[in-house]
């Protein structure tokens, strides 16, 4: 008895006691797995996970490191207005900004490239992303595009794509084998690329109209809940783009700028709604074209301006920023491009920035400065 | 003999928080690691977050009003100074992880939806450097946070099964109340007669 306490009492370690080695095996028995559950969770245990860190690795992977840049929709420049919304929407949604009230935008217009760099005329699809803070302190990001569909519906296919899709370093051209093999394995690829195709591309950001793609759903302030996609849709008239573009490589940012110097430029935020039946988890689904649209307000754009520090440059235009009134669907890509978009904006907040391509100079006068 | 046990109260808010904390630490790495899942884990997770702050600040003030009892008279300084440097560790944890979240959060200009409409303020200007910089921070709190936890609770079952002092059982009691004497310590005398 008491042979402990005479030699140290009860809090001696050494030498070791029975009682202490079962102790250390019940600590290991709680500790192990508890690490073990952490490590797994986090995604340490299945090195072929997909996270959005490796989504953005794989935009790294094929567009190379810009730093300070976006990882997609890299080249890119701010824009300012408001919205005024037309009161059509209030009864589908209890989002303040559908009210008839007038909400400041900001915003910014890129092409669809992770290339900051990239020539306009190489690139062929044009995007509006923006920024709604109603006065009620709530905010609302959409990051939409001016394609009908999008080519995949979901993160999983969104990168083997993207893989696929990379050039070869030995061509330069994307590997027709892992094309092929990418179609094969997606026909919702193959028949929303085929609408993509037959789309008619604008001349410039001020003629196009963007797509929300993916579907979220409306609230209203009884709680009904309606799947939507959303659209804002151009008032100035479309102009197909032409197949010469001349030596300016910034035309279709000039061309803004240009345009918006002039006087402002509006769109209308069309709301389309879903019927039974209707996917909101496949953005590679067309709705069809009878569905009801609701025009829930207009859109001016009236300032244009560089990136810069505290601008658009630094405003993460999650998908998922949204006001109460609105929800996300059950589209997969929503929280994937939420997740992404998080990566993609983390790591290049603390990177050192460069200026864009689209540079203060050239926004000031876009006639002297044409491209480079 | 240890006898005495913390208060009921404290001793529900330290299960109640052990329980957000836990959660809390394997949603944040989780969610980290998430697309699918992504959006759900960061919604329980912001206001999760906030809870916890809230509740850190009232579980610092009762513990001001109601003292944690002494530790045992034979416990050694070594491990004095282990207890209550950890506990101190933890509850700055408490207030810095979710305080850094915030402010990161603010310095991206990130709307910070508790619930609905119910929006927090920001508590620092937007600067892309400035939330890199805490961003990383919060990652690494939150692994120490997870560490601390991991090293209390491997220190609570060395009191509870090798210095079968009564400090895992003020904590860990059922019983109502605090300050009455805890029943004749059956653990110790067991442990004398395993010992011999």
């Amino acid at each position: 008895m008491e042979t402990d306490r005479s030699s140290g009492g009860r809090y001696r370690l050494w030498p070791i006691r029975r009682n202490m080695l079962v102790g250390l095996c019940a600590i290991g028995a709680v500790v192990i797995p508890v690490v073990g559950a952490f490590a797994y969770v986090g995604g340490f245990l299945i090195p072929d996970r997909l996270t959005q860190a490796r989504i953005i690795d794989g935009f790294e992977t094929v567009n190379g490191v810009h730093p300070g840049f976006r990882r997609n929709h890299a080249k890119g420049v701010c824009i300012a207005g408001h919205f005024t919304g037309s009161g059509n929407g209030v009864a589908l949604s209890k989002a303040a900004v559908f009210a008839p009230v007038t909400t400041p935008v900001t915003g910014r217009f890129a092409v669809a490239v992770g290339k900051p760099f990239v020539p306009d005329n190489e690139t062929q699809v044009r995007s509006m992303a923006l920024s709604f803070r109603t006065a009620n302190g709530e905010e609302w990001r959409t990051g939409i595009n001016d394609i009908p569909v999008f080519p995949v519906r979901d993160a999983k296919s969104f990168y083997d794509q993207l893989l696929a899709s990379a050039p070869d370093p030995a061509t330069g051209k994307p590997d027709p084998a892992k094309l092929q093999a990418f179609f094969a394995a997606h026909p919702e690829t193959v028949a929303a690329l085929k609408l993509l195709k037959a789309r008619p591309v604008s001349s410039g950001f001020t003629n196009a109209s963007y797509n929300s793609l993916n579907a979220f759903r409306l609230i209203s302030a009884t709680g009904a809940s309606t799947p939507v996609r959303w659209s804002m849709v151009a008032n100035e008239p479309f102009v197909p783009a032409s197949p010469a573009t001349g030596a300016d490589t910034n035309y279709l940012f000039d061309d803004l700028i240009a345009r918006v110097s002039k006087g402002p430029v509006q769109w209308h935020l069309m709301v389309t709604v879903g019927e039974a039946g209707d996917a909101t988890a496949d953005a590679t689904v067309p709705w069809p074209d009878a569905r009801k649209r609701i025009d829930m307000g207009t859109l001016t754009i009236d300032h244009v301006e560089a990136e810069g520090p505290g601008n658009c440059r630094d405003v993460n235009f999650d998908p998922l920023v949204l006001p109460s009134g609105i929800k996300p669907s059950d589209d997969p890509l929503l929280s994937a491009r939420s997740a992404a978009y998080s990566t993609s904006f983390t790591r290049r907040a603390g990177e050192a920035k460069t200026p864009s391509q689209v540079t203060p100079a050239e926004v000031q006068n876009p006639a002297t400065a044409k491209g480079s | 003999m240890h006898t005495q046990r913390f208060p009921a109260f404290s001793r529900l808010l330290h299960w109640l928080m052990a329980v957000m904390i836990v959660a809390m630490l394997f949603i944040g790495i989780g969610m980290m690691a998430s697309l699918t899942d992504y959006h759900w884990l960061v919604s329980i997770h912001r206001p999760l977050g906030i809870a916890i702050l809230i509740l850190a600040a009232v579980r610092l003030t009762n513990r001001m009003l109601n003292p944690a009892p002494a530790l045992p008279s034979d416990m050694p300084a070594l491990l004095r100074v282990a207890a209550h440097g950890s506990h101190v560790l933890l509850y700055a944890l408490m207030f810095a992880v979710p305080l850094v979240g915030w402010g990161m959060l603010s310095a991206e200009r990130y709307p910070i939806v508790l619930y609905g409409a119910l929006n927090l303020p920001p508590i620092l200007p937007q600067s892309d450097m400035l939330f890199a910089w805490l961003r990383t921070t919060h990652t690494v709190l939150a692994v120490l946070f997870f560490v601390t936890v991991l090293a209390h609770v491997a220190a609570a079952m060395m009191h509870a099964l090798v210095f079968r002092d009564g400090v895992f059982e003020s904590m860990a009691s059922v019983r109502i109340g605090a300050d009455t004497p805890a029943p004749p310590h059956a653990a110790a005398a067991a442990r004398s007669t395993a010992d011999l």
